[in-house]
């Protein structure tokens, strides 16, 4: 029995109050608008007969005379192949002029995956950009975001790798998305082919706050159903960091206690749950995560990236167009790189890119104007190489040709027993001429 | 007294937070019961306010309706104890995780709770006391092989005052709730006592004479045992920005770590760092006694995206069973990973309870909670006269790499080692990045006294080495302000001991098969070696020269520690290395 309330009591953000009976938490109620129009909204609590509902399109306009309706189920989300190819707001309905969809719903947002039936990935995920392959290696159910300051090209790479990987499927995330950043996605694609093993949940900047916080939670439900039916699903999530902000928003409003500049003590918890949707399933599919998360000011410390860093499988920075070698990391990379890759990937990566530290030092001396010591120069010859040949980002080569430039690069530069690498490696693989 | 249980409806619900409308007795910190749409929810009572209490539910609440059923448990939140432990995976509330999966597949349902020890495997248990012995709490009655260990029987720990026992089982293989013996109090109330028990888990469990901790724990890393290292029965934590390897050292020390018992509470961290555990150490060799590492670990796994109240529970699950093994007189050693997110999970209950906050929002009482936590470690020798440790090390997650946060500061407060982790070593891949500048060990001058001739002779080259390190530190410094030129050769040649210093025995790398772990025997090998070169007055013509002889001489002993010890060449490269160094320079 649907039951139908005809006063809301009390209206502030994005939360009305209705007097209700017999609701349960995370219910959801749909209100008839006076003006015609209707919109859903979800129990967040409820104190004896007082409820709270958490409005998805706003308060604006909402009237305290507007029909209340309890459905009597939790948020749900559409799932089946037809959900491919096209593209959805946060509240779940097509926003690409297409029909209707009719499949099975299933619920969002729902339960934590058995750290006891994880298994270890081992799967390489080729992107051929050096910077990921060979120092920072992407594995399949990986769960990383790219940090960025706001204008440098994440979505470009984004939709880069999404395009040279071999996914099964692609479900991308769009958070406070530019209408310009949407077409962008819809378009590249479009045109590699790949929209149609492409499903879209699109949040933009003009759209309510609530279907924010919907659309990872939209994505990893589709992502997860295709995981189980043996698909490799690569999930794009841009920008979590206007997740987080959407979270902070409502949080204040409802008046909670705000932690660190003034998002919920919740935090960690909330992108967590999102980020720990990356799975590789025994004996079935997996969910690959790679997320983007803007840095206000440049600033890691910000706590949505420093959040973010502590729950993912790595980082990779962008910095003036390049992923920046240092703060990059990929926590995964060491069950692919010298296992399913050649045995000196790890030794080779880890002795270019301290050279490449040293190298910086160097660097800053050259530019106090001191005198550099003959070590010096050879750093430096070394960095404009490795700078050239392999960060690159228009670089596009495969792994072993990358690993063979690395030890061209270093034969180049240094001698053999200058580079601090087994010697069993260099005997076997180094450039020197014996 | 099986009265009848207190129950109560739900009134009122926020995100996991409700509160109960009950009739009758209840306690504070009591187990609750939900029941909502079929199933039952495990929460605790964490405020009694007249006929209302406020429950905090263990598992997602969604769907929890006005009016539904709470019923109250009596008990406090408690760890079943006894064998079986080792091996297993559980939750943050003791639930087994591997038997949640045959269960119920590959996702977490809420309300499934399975008992935490098996009750059908039948044990080969030996007596070691006899009818007429006069017994009390943690009195040892006999014991079973549990893997690699002799798993003591105890007394209950709830039994009052001494008891006679009345009745013994022979030896024979019992399950863990068959009766093995039956013991008369001082009131002649007659107890049966079975192999397992139950003990509330923010009870320190520790029954005998505390102890000064002042033997080193090893853990096969050099920088630990060296400059840095831990006693049985200390306290360590090892805080650093995300990235820097936290969890790498963690699972070093978790492998090579001299303890008997291992528990490896995984605390709102990435599911994906216990998967390693779960997978690799069934197949990993325990250096001390060739059996399998997982024979000697219990894993507590609440990984972020499971639910945070029994976040909040998983470490005192740990140390409650750190605490059981140590009764028995074994070694065992904590690894927390991370507090920070058990702190975060008190900050969000806090929050909830809409408690006055205090730095960062942390609640106010989150110090003495620390403090607490890391005093349930220690040496005790219990009744036997056997002395247990256990050795609690915590990972702790500083927001933005700031040491100055609450969780960090309270840390540092009440541990006896401080092992931090920098941003700037890790990105310079010198690992472990424990920073050598900024850590310490209260350990590091006890050894000195109460070492033996190995460990003094250890650290006493530790410390001049660091002192090198230091002064390197400094000409480092100057160097990158005024430029070579400006630094004397004496200087440059010092500067170059403290990076030789560092380069071959500060930095381990963990991902070659040899030098992952270094035993003490070894470390002092090494040591002996790099504090000859410390020692030595080198007279070199250039810079360049000095540059390359410490170059050079670096990748000899890096090539050294990548050889391993039974390997033909040991002493050969070792022949050649000493040559080096006592060539005249």
């Amino acid at each position: 029995m649907i039951k139908a309330y005809n006063k809301i009591e009390r209206i502030k953000g994005s939360i009305a109050q209705v007097k209700a009976e017999g609701v349960f938490l995370g219910e959801l109620a749909q209100i008839k608008m006076k003006n015609g129009g209707s919109t859903l909204a979800e129990v967040i609590s409820f104190d004896d007969d007082r409820v709270n509902l958490q409005i998805y399109q706003g308060t604006m306009g909402v009237s305290t005379g507007d029909q209340t309706r309890f459905l009597g189920k939790p948020m749900q989300v559409r799932f089946g192949d037809s959900l491919l190819g096209r593209v959805f707001n946060g509240s779940g309905d097509p926003i690409d002029d297409g029909p209707e969809v009719m499949e099975e719903s299933v619920d969002i947002g729902g339960p934590s995956f058995n750290p006891a039936r994880r298994i270890i990935p081992r799967r390489m995920v080729k992107t051929n950009i050096p910077m990921i392959d060979m120092f920072n290696t992407l594995v399949i159910s990986q769960k990383i975001p790219i940090f960025s300051i706001p204008g440098e090209p994440y979505n470009e790479l984004l939709a880069r790798i999404a395009s040279q990987t071999d996914a099964d499927i692609i479900i991308l995330g769009g958070m406070g998305l530019k209408y310009d950043d949407y077409e962008f996605f819809h378009q590249y694609f479009t045109n590699s082919g790949a929209m149609e093993k492409t499903c879209m949940f699109v949040h933009t900047a003009s759209d309510p706050v609530v279907e924010c916080l919907l659309v990872p939670d939209m994505a990893l439900a589709v992502a997860e159903e295709f995981a189980i039916q043996d698909k490799d699903v690569l999930v794009l999530l841009t920008d979590m960091t206007a997740f987080a902000d959407a979270g902070k928003e409502i949080s204040i409003s409802m008046e909670m206690v705000p932690s660190n500049r003034g998002y919920p003590g919740s935090l960690y918890s909330d992108l967590a749950a999102r980020y720990e949707k990356a799975v590789d399933i025994d004996g079935s599919g997996s969910i690959t995560l790679i997320a983007v998360t803007t840095m206000p000011g440049d600033d890691v410390t910000h706590p949505v990236p420093d959040n973010t860093g502590y729950i993912t499988e790595g980082q990779f920075y962008l910095h003036n167009g390049v992923i920046d070698p240092f703060g990059s990391l990929s926590r995964l990379k060491q069950q692919v790189m010298g296992k399913v890759t050649r045995e000196d990937h790890g030794d080779l990566a880890n002795a270019m890119i301290r050279l490449y530290a040293d190298a910086k030092k160097a660097r800053d001396r050259e530019s106090m104007g001191f005198r550099l010591s003959e070590w010096d120069q050879k750093l430096i010859k070394f960095s404009v190489m490795f700078e050239d040949k392999m960060m690159d980002l228009s670089v596009n080569l495969d792994i072993e040709d990358q690993l063979v430039l690395g030890w061209e690069i270093l034969a180049d530069c240094f001698e053999y027993n200058e580079t601090g690498i087994k010697n069993e490696w260099i005997q076997k693989y180094g450039k020197w001429s014996k | 007294m099986a009265s009848e249980k207190t129950t109560g409806i739900i009134v009122a619900a926020q995100g996991n937070l409700l509160t109960v409308k009950f009739t009758g007795v209840i306690r504070q910190n009591e187990l609750v019961f939900v029941k909502t749409g079929g199933q039952s929810l495990k929460g605790e009572v964490i405020e009694i306010n007249g006929n209302l209490a406020k429950v905090q539910v263990f598992e997602p609440t969604r769907g929890v309706r006005y009016g539904d059923t709470v019923e109250f448990d009596e008990e406090l939140l408690s760890v079943e104890l006894g064998p079986g432990l080792l091996q297993s995976v559980y939750d943050g509330l003791q639930n087994p995780l591997e038997d949640v999966a045959q269960e119920a597949g590959y996702f977490l349902p809420r309300g499934l709770y399975l008992s935490p020890l098996d009750r059908e495997k039948k044990w080969a248990f030996t007596p070691s006391a006899e009818v007429g012995d006069t017994v009390e709490r943690a009195s040892y009655l006999g014991s079973v092989p549990e893997g690699v260990i002799e798993h003591k029987i105890m007394v209950p720990f709830r039994f009052e005052g001494k008891g006679t026992i009345t009745e013994m089982k022979s030896a024979g293989d019992y399950t863990i709730e068959e009766e093995i013996a039956k013991i008369k109090d001082e009131n002649g109330k007659v107890h049966s006592v079975t192999m397992s028990q139950k003990w509330p888990s923010k009870f320190p469990l520790r029954f005998g004479k505390r102890k000064y901790p002042d033997k080193p724990m090893t853990t096969g890393c050099r920088i630990i045992d060296g400059p840095f290292p831990v006693a049985k029965g200390g306290t360590f934590c090892t805080p650093g920005p995300f990235g820097a390897g936290k969890t790498v050292l963690q699972h070093q020390i978790s492998k090579n770590a001299e303890a008997q018992v291992v528990i490896v509470v995984a605390c709102g961290e990435r599911a994906g760092e216990v998967v390693e555990i779960l997978r690799e150490f069934p197949l990993l060799d325990d250096p001390q006694t060739g059996k399998k590492l997982m024979d000697r670990t219990c894993i507590i796994c609440n990984t972020s995206s499971m639910p945070v109240a029994a976040r909040e529970s998983s470490v005192y699950v740990g140390a409650t069973i750190g605490e059981y093994y140590r009764q028995m007189g074994l070694d065992t050693l904590l690894l927390a990973d991370s507090t920070s997110r058990w702190a975060q999970a008190l900050r969000e209950m806090s929050g909830r309870l809409e408690e006055i906050p205090g730095e960062e929002a942390f609640p106010a009482y989150l110090a003495s909670r620390i403090a607490e936590f890391y005093e349930r470690a220690g040496l005790v020798q219990n009744s036997s006269g056997d002395i247990g440790s256990l050795t609690m090390g915590g990972a702790v997650s500083p927001a933005g790499g700031n040491f100055e946060e609450p969780v960090t500061q309270a840390t540092l407060a009440v541990v006896g080692c401080f092992m931090g982790l920098s941003r700037s070593r890790s990105d310079a891949r010198r690992y472990p990045a424990i920073d050598p500048l900024i850590s310490w060990s209260k350990y590091f001058d006890r050894f000195r006294e109460t070492g033996d001739e190995e460990l003094k002779t250890m650290v006493q080259i530790i410390h001049m080495a660091q002192q090198i390190l230091i002064e390197s530190d400094e000409i480092g410094k100057k160097m990158s302000v005024v430029g070579e030129e400006g630094i004397s050769l004496d200087d440059i040649v010092l500067f170059l001991k403290g990076e030789f210093y560092d380069s071959v025995l500060l930095q381990q790398n963990a991902f070659d098969k040899v030098d992952t772990t270094c035993d003490v025997h070894r470390q002092l090998e090494l040591a002996e070696v790099v504090g000859e070169v410390l020692d030595k007055k080198f007279s070199f013509d250039t810079r360049d020269d000095a540059r390359s002889y410490f170059v050079d001489l670096t990748n000899e002993i890096i090539q050294w520690n990548y050889t391993a010890k039974g390997d033909s060449s040991f002493k050969q490269q070792k022949g050649a290395i000493l040559e080096r160094i006592r060539e005249d320079k």
